[in-house]
């Protein structure tokens, strides 16, 4: 019963771990040739692999484990995607029903446990309810704000049979947020961005998870109005990285002339993101001229953290869409002069050059590593996936995205240990493409146990590791915040990459001279297998732009040498 | 070197919560939630409160559609008016919810709650108890011979009110039901 949902529902691939208490789902799961299972190592890795999977397919991702230690492993990636709205159905298995409640072997209390970090969540008590219960399940994990959904099911009722509910016939009606965008707000809108002198669009996730006629649309009005615009970390590839309208990702590390915008903007067009921290800074002095705009489904991102004058509740594809109709009705207006002289100050912010670095000597810079990628592998039917830490900045900065749903990365919670088994995920989601998955190496070794899976399913995903032997994040707070007290930031006893590799079956590959650099990257693009390039990069490293928390989006730090006095002791105070 | 010139020893710099208010004005709303009246409902609600760090000053709930499987729950809240607008979203958010209203905001309401107040005393204290219960309309439900128990119906301040009468006058125990609010008119 729960395959046959399963492939109503439309679904080709699972990510699991057998139990004890799946063991009938596992049982059916042998007997048909439909869908797949993919076995992970961890249950962790299953929930992030199917995070890749749906991340880069626009489907939700499908994990299946068992009760007690299965579920709770789960949890990480539960609240990861909850985090970033990915769409997740996740089965888990549950001691009969008539042995909950008492302590049984391998008994949790799943529903209580993942209540906050899943979408809902459903105990199902009686088998007649198992079929409609899932199709709800997906209709409730894709509609709206994606996010994960939880279905808790108990041994018996996996054994007893029921009638088949089948997807038409399950109860939806009740969960229907809404799509359309208010027309009175549009036209508003569409009057501010008529007469804006310094407007900027600031795009999020949203725009991704509305799919890809969301990225279209706003291609579309982007190009046509000629406003410039920023992306979240969780909105790159919606607007292309070549486009002409581009200005670079904004937040903490992201690039002086976006944040600048962001800054000095008379109208900023929030499309799908949700003014999160690592992107306001301080809230008080955010943006402080701008009228803003916020297109959202979540009503409650909406004045959460700052107050939006035209606040606008819908889906992005369908809110662009109106927006367009309306401002190409009223005579596809824009304020000429004010556009140029914004566009003339931005181009003077460009010249900044913020991402400037210099590659010399023995030591390989870690942005040089991902320029050398950027340029060996932007041909390539690419998709890109990250760890957290250091390395994922320089990656959301170095290399560059053109389509949405090819960049991977734990935005809203930050696991590290979730970019090896999402590139999992995406490259079973995508057999041929090149998927690279930026590590840093403590967070690479956060779920090393995946290599067995890429190993056994020849998973060709790249792991390309910036070793810089440091939790550099952690010890680049620790220059700046905290005296210079390396409070246990090294990598101490760090594997040897290269044997490691070997050991399960893969490839690696060692490099550290900048001199070896693209022959190494070759030969692991070239490779057709999982690969495990261990790239020794400068240990000392910032990643720089920064705006320390607790600061306005104009206090970036540029660098080292520029910023020694930028700021006094007072904004150190903030995190 | 150090780019923010932190003395070294200094252990000032955590600051996580930059969130100013929009208004400092704390208001109290009640709102009325009806949910689908499914296992795990009110675990979800509250979660969301304790989760968020919102109040609860009183909450009730109970089935209101049996057919229908619906419930409805009575929370009174205190917030800035932003932290309230949050709290009516979020509630929003949660599949089973069905409406939230802010009864506080749509129109007069009608707010009412009941206590049950256990008095022990003897002499003119018992006679004053009695005497105070006829003003605030508390009905006697049971009586032994040190010992009323009163039951009174209205407002959250009248029970308040009369609560603080009792204490002096031998008040040993106390049980509330917290607020049941319907809006007023069609
Ligand atoms: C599961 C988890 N634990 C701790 C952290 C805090 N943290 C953020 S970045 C980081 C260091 C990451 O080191 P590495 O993976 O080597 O990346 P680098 O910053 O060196 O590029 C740590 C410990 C986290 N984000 N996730
Ligand atoms: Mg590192």
């Amino acid at each position: 019963m729960v395959v046959q949902a399963l492939k109503d529902q439309g679904v080709d691939v699972v990510f699991g771990y057998p139990g004890g208490a799946v063991l009938p789902i596992y049982d059916e799961v042998f007997q048909q040739n439909d869908i797949r299972h993919i076995l992970v190592r961890h249950e962790q890795g299953a929930v992030h692999a199917a995070e890749g999977y749906a991340r880069s397919t626009g489907k939700p991702g499908v994990v299946l484990v068992t009760s007690g230690p299965g579920a709770t492993n789960a949890v990480t990636g539960l609240t990861d995607a909850l985090m970033d709205s990915i769409p997740l159905v996740v089965l888990t298995g549950q001691v009969p029903t008539f042995m909950i409640g008492n302590d049984a072997f391998q008994e949790a209390d799943t529903v209580g446990i993942t209540r906050p970090c899943t979408k809902h969540n459903w105990l199902v008590s009686d088998t007649k309810k198992l079929s409609g219960t899932l199709h709800e399940a997906f209709h409730v994990a894709t509609s709206g704000r994606p996010g994960p959904v939880l279905v808790d099911i108990p041994k018996d009722v996996q054994f007893a049979s029921a009638d088949y509910t089948p997807p038409q016939k399950a109860r939806t009606d009740h969960y229907q947020p809404q799509v359309k965008g208010d027309m009175d707000e549009i036209q508003e809108l569409v009057a501010a961005l008529e007469k804006a002198k310094r407007p900027v669009f600031y795009t999020g996730g949203g725009v991704i998870n509305s799919g890809p006629a969301a990225s279209q649309l706003l291609r579309e009005l982007v190009d046509a109005t000629g406003v410039p615009i920023t992306s979240t970390l969780m909105g790159l590839g919606a607007y292309p990285a070549s486009g002409k309208h581009w200005i670079g990702m904004l937040g903490m590390h992201g690039l002086y002339e976006a944040n600048m915008a962001m800054h000095d903007c008379d109208l900023m067009i929030n499309i799908g993101a949700r003014f999160d921290d690592r992107i306001t800074g301080r809230v008080d002095a955010f943006s402080p001229g701008s009228k803003k705009a916020h297109i959202d489904i979540d009503p409650s991102s909406i004045n959460k953290v700052i107050r939006t004058d035209i606040p606008i509740v819908g889906d992005v594809a369908h809110v662009l869409e109106d927006i367009l109709k309306v401002w190409k009705s009223r005579g596809r207006k824009v304020n000429r002069e004010g556009l140029q002289a914004w566009w003339a100050q931005i181009e003077d912010w460009k010249k900044v050059d913020c991402l400037a670095y210099t590659q010399s000597g023995k030591t390989i810079k870690p942005q040089h590593a991902l320029a050398r990628l950027e340029a060996l592998t932007k041909g390539h039917d690419r998709y890109i996936c990250t760890e957290v830490g250091q390395h994922q900045m320089w990656a959301a900065q170095y290399l560059t995205f053109e389509d949405p749903n090819r960049w991977m990365t734990s935005g809203g919670l930050g696991t590290m240990g979730y970019g090896f088994p999402a590139s999992v995920g995406v490259q079973i989601a995508h057999p041929d493409a090149l998927v690279i998955n930026v590590a840093g190496e403590a967070s690479w070794l956060m779920n090393m146990q995946e290599l067995g899976t890429a190993a056994q399913y020849r998973l060709p995903v790249k792991q390309f590791i910036l070793n810089n032997e440091r939790l550099g994040m952690v010890r680049q707070w620790q220059e700046l915040l905290h005296g210079e007290r390396y409070s246990h930031s090294w990598s101490e006893a760090l594997p040897d990459f290269v044997k490691l590799a070997e050991a399960f079956g893969a490839k690696g590959i060692l490099c550290k001279d900048p001199a070896d650099l693209d022959d190494a990257i070759m030969e692991m693009i070239n490779y057709d297998g999982p690969v495990l390039f261990d790239c020794l990069v400068e240990k000392h490293e910032n990643c720089f732009p920064m705006i320390p928390s607790g600061e306005p989006h104009n206090k970036m730090l540029l660098g080292e040498a520029s910023t020694k006095d930028a700021i006094g002791s007072k904004g150190a105070v903030m995190v | 070197m150090s780019a923010l010139k932190i003395k070294k020893g200094s252990n000032k710099h955590s600051a996580y919560n930059l969130r100013p208010t929009f208004s400092d004005t704390i208001e109290s709303h009640t709102l009325a939630i009806v949910v689908d009246n499914e296992p795990g409902v009110l675990a979800r609600v509250i979660g969301l409160f304790s989760g968020r760090g919102y109040n609860i000053d009183s909450l009730t709930v109970a089935e209101i559609d049996h057919q229908g499987h619906q419930s409805r729950i009575t929370i009174v809240t205190t917030g800035t008016p932003q932290v309230i607008e949050q709290i009516k979203a979020q509630l929003g958010r949660i599949v089973p919810v069905h409406d939230v209203h802010d009864l506080t905001v749509e129109g007069a309401s009608v707010e009412r709650e009941l206590a049950l107040l256990k008095v022990a005393g003897e002499g003119e204290k018992r006679v004053e108890a009695l005497r105070l219960a006829d003003i605030f309309r508390a009905n006697v439900v049971d009586s032994t011979l040190d010992c009323f128990v009163f039951e009174i119906t209205g407002t959250p301040d009248k029970i308040d009110a009369f609560a603080d009468l009792m204490r002096p006058l031998g008040l040993s125990e106390i049980a509330r039901t917290g607020v049941a609010a319907l809006p007023r008119g069609r």
